[in-house]
């Protein structure tokens, strides 16, 4: 149990660390910039960033209520 | 040019003094020159465990100032040759150690030295981040439970980013030393098991050692564990020396003890 709840967090901090600082604060203004206009909850825009040989790809999750 | 090793953890009470003791020790005793660095700037201990608290005269943030030197400062153990310690200011000033007064001083000792071992305070805020950025070698010192090991993590990501050696574009050493390690506990599934700790942290297990009454009684006696070479924590100090300089030692104190005929008889 202990170690399954550790891998599961410790994997998520990793991703975090290995994301670049400005994606955290850019998640918080692009949540900003959709609550003008739709009421939604932190956990409905989620930031990814993948990085690949050649290139970054920015991948945005949003999901609006019904 | 002296390697430096820092003992680090993230949390606070896992055993790190403890093991930067033994350690430094332990090096000292096989013929090389070794210092012991408190960075535990307020909270001075390491003087405690090695019994030369009423030997401390100047400390690290003298000599950083200038206020005193390295001669003057250092206090050489009186029962291993080749050990030396660097004690700790107990000023409240947790900015004393800027980074360039603690390069300045590192490098002096590495003319001299052969290895730096450096004790790191609890965090893993800057006080943590000054004792392990000019680090060749990191052992890291885990307890089998959840936020420990966590920490540990935390600290790993650290090394592999804000090290003088990661900024360099080099790798610093990473060596797991589990403490604390109480195999009943274990058995029983209140502790993560080493193969748990070492699945998640994925880094090289340097050694186990395990909880024991000899530690409290060391540090009572001002004298670091390994010395108590009759102790199972002192045993496992050394075998942990003995894999930094590549010999092969297989772990041991894993398993729960068997009482032996004797000891059920006496009932111990
Ligand atoms: N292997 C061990 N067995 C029993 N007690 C231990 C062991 N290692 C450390 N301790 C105890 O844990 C406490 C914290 O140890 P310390 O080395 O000061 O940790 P840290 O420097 O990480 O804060 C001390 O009371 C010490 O005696
Ligand atoms: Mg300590």
């Amino acid at each position: 149990m202990a170690k399954e709840r550790l891998q599961i967090i410790v994997a998520h901090e990793r991703n975090k660390r290995e994301q670049p600082e400005y994606i955290e604060k850019m998640q918080q203004e692009i949540l900003a910039v959709i609550r003008k206009y739709v009421e939604i909850d932190d956990e409905q825009v989620k930031v990814n960033l993948d990085n690949n040989d050649e290139c970054s790809i920015l991948e945005l999750n949003v999901t609006l209520p019904e | 040019m002296a390697k430096i090793i820092v003992v680090t953890s993230g949390k606070g009470g896992v055993g790190k003094t403890t093991t930067s003791a033994s350690i430094g020790t332990g090096l000292a005793q096989r013929g090389h020159k070794t210092v012991i660095i408190d960075f535990d700037v307020g909270l001075r201990n390491l003087d405690l465990i090695m019994g030369c608290e009423r030997r401390v005269v100047y400390d690290f943030v003298n000599v950083i100032n200038g206020e005193s030197n390295l001669k003057q400062t250092l206090i050489k153990d009186k029962r291993v040759d080749n050990l030396y310690i660097l004690p700790a200011s107990q000023t409240r000033d947790k900015d004393a150690l800027t980074q360039e007064g603690v390069e300045k001083v590192l490098d002096e000792l590495s003319e001299d030295f052969d290895f730096i071992v450096c004790d790191s305070p609890a965090g893993i805020e800057r006080g943590a981040q000054m004792a392990l950025y000019f680090a060749d070698m990191a052992i890291v010192v885990t307890n089998p439970e959840v936020s420990s090991v966590r920490d540990s993590d935390r600290i790993l990501g650290i090394l592999q980013s804000k090290s003088r050696k990661a900024e360099k574009g080099e790798v610093v050493e990473e060596k797991l030393l589990v403490t604390r390690y109480n195999p009943e506990r274990v058995e029983e599934g209140e502790m993560l098991s080493v193969e748990d700790v070492k699945e998640i942290l994925a880094i090289e297990l340097l050694g186990v050692i395990p909880e024991s009454e000899a530690v409290l009684k060391a540090s009572n006696q001002g004298s670091p564990v390994i010395l108590d070479d009759e102790s199972n924590s002192g045993k496992a100090y050394s075998d942990a020396v003995g894999r930094l300089f590549g010999e092969e030692i297989e772990h041991r104190f894993l398993e729960v003890e068997k009482k032996g005929f004797f000891k059920r008889l006496m009932g111990a």
